[in-house]
């Protein structure tokens, strides 16, 4: 397989050229059947023969704990948090991502750099800034965004849990005291950011609104081109 | 690379140097010597937030941190006390007395290998102080100080992490020279003002308090009468 490519540089200490694996990302809402999707993803490539990682945020060894301690208290300014969110993810980065790369894993990312980028713009941090602090992130071999509607977002969260998360509904954001209203409108600032951000950095936006079987053979089918492209080099 | 900054009512006056340079002495006499003369003042150090310190603890202890998390760690720990204390303060018109800013991280992450555009661009967000002064010290006298009066070395203030030199003591050495090297080539860039840290600690406060009342007019500064 060809070796991975960075945004801006690689962070210090990591040599691209042995980093033979592949990095597939899957964005979306809470809701949108992102672990689903990896788990069904992560059994056909292991029936394959292809080794799996699977990462995600908010897991690294280093702040998991303390960032969900500062969520709890809501104490922190949002460039605190997001810089703290940062350090999460980079620990994971080298910690996880980056060996399993260059042992020749397939990694599966549970969400990437770009929830956290679309998060903290939403929240009114500068562009700039933001990109300039994920520039050392590996550019994915493909970035899957489902994207689902409103309506389907709505069942499908209150299925799961019956109540709407204080963080994915932007209740931090002033939007709206009332809860469902501040969730709508929260969710459709993120989609149409996700949106913007899909222009400049070509990922795929992918209908999340299908069946599970639909949407994971339509997922198969895309990851098994970009798996043969990347062995052929 | 330095923008041009708003004008806020606050001053902000940081200290930077080498371990053993003095500098957070210095800043100690001046923040005395402020209250004293009842002015509105705050004092805040680098790598001090209570959220942030526990992560860096841990981090530390167990050597988990790479040169990427170690300065993002730390600037997480400046933004929270930047955002929360220093900006506020400064809207608000009070002298912000900073022991160590973001050159230290600068100089530090420097040498571990980040580089120099992203750690800039990371802290583009904090101003550039209206004085820092530079306390500097030739590499001996600096090493001489802290090997004698602290012999235990710390494992990341030592630069262990760099692999210079299993021998602690000369991998601090080697991490040393190359911090100093890294703050002298910001001196000119962000103006440091610098003194010389071999005088007596008594000369350096002199100049240092007369430097600031040079560049301050500390008369805007006394306590507003509060009911």
């Amino acid at each position: 397989m060809s070796p991975q490519t960075f945004y801006h540089i690689p962070p210090p200490g990591v040599d691209p050229s042995k980093l033979t694996g592949a990095l597939i990302v899957l964005e979306g809402p809470d809701s949108s059947g992102r672990s689903t999707h990896i788990g069904l993803l992560r059994q056909w490539l292991e029936e394959q023969g292809y080794a799996v990682a699977q990462v995600g945020l908010k897991r690294s060894n280093l702040v998991a704990a303390e960032l969900e301690k500062a969520k709890q208290g809501n104490i922190l300014s949002p460039r605190t948090l997001s810089l703290f969110y940062a350090t999460d993810f980079y620990d994971q980065l080298e910690n996880q991502i980056v060996p399993a790369l260059r042992a020749g894993f397939v990694v599966l990312a549970d969400r990437y750099i770009y929830t956290l980028m679309v998060r903290d713009i939403v929240r009114g941090g500068e562009p700039d800034w933001v990109e300039s602090i994920y520039s050392m992130a590996p550019v994915p071999d493909a970035v899957f965004y489902l994207m689902i509607s409103s309506k389907t977002l709505v069942d499908r969260t209150f299925q799961a849990h019956a109540e709407l998360d204080y963080w994915e509904s932007g209740m931090d954001c002033g939007l709206g005291r009332d809860w469902f209203g501040s969730f709508l409108r929260y969710q459709r600032k993120i989609r149409q950011e996700f949106v913007r951000m899909q222009r400049k950095y070509g990922f795929d936006v992918v209908n999340g609104n299908r069946t599970i079987a639909a949407l994971d053979a339509d997922l198969k089918g895309r990851i098994q081109q970009v798996l043969a492209r990347k062995e052929k080099g | 690379m330095i923008q041009r900054q708003e004008e806020l009512p606050g001053k902000l006056i940081a200290v930077e140097g080498l371990d053993g340079s003095g500098k957070s002495t210095q800043i100690h006499l001046v923040h005395q010597w402020l209250k004293s003369k009842g002015y509105r003042v705050f004092f805040t150090e680098w790598n001090s937030s209570s959220l942030v310190k526990e992560a860096t603890r841990k981090g530390k202890k167990r050597q988990l941190l790479t040169p990427t998390t170690f300065s993002l760690i730390h600037a997480t720990d400046f933004a929270d006390r930047y955002e929360r204390q220093m900006l506020p303060l400064l809207r608000a018109g009070f002298i912000v007395l900073c022991d160590r800013y973001m050159f230290t991280s600068f100089a530090r992450d420097g040498v571990r290998g980040c580089d120099q555009v992203w750690l800039r661009k990371m802290y583009g967000f904090a101003r550039v102080p209206d004085i820092t002064f530079f306390f500097r010290l030739p590499l001996e006298v600096a090493l001489g100080r802290i090997l004698e009066g602290r012999p235990q070395l710390k494992y990341f203030e030592a630069g262990m992490d760099l692999g210079l030199s299993q021998d602690i003591t000369e991998s601090f050495r080697i991490f040393q020279g190359r911090v100093l090297d890294q703050y002298l080539r910001m001196a000119e860039e962000y103006g440091f003002t610098v003194l010389d840290a071999t005088l007596s600690v008594h000369t350096q406060q002199k100049l240092v308090r007369r430097i600031i009342q040079e560049r301050i007019d500390l008369a805007l500064y006394h306590k507003r009468f509060v009911q």
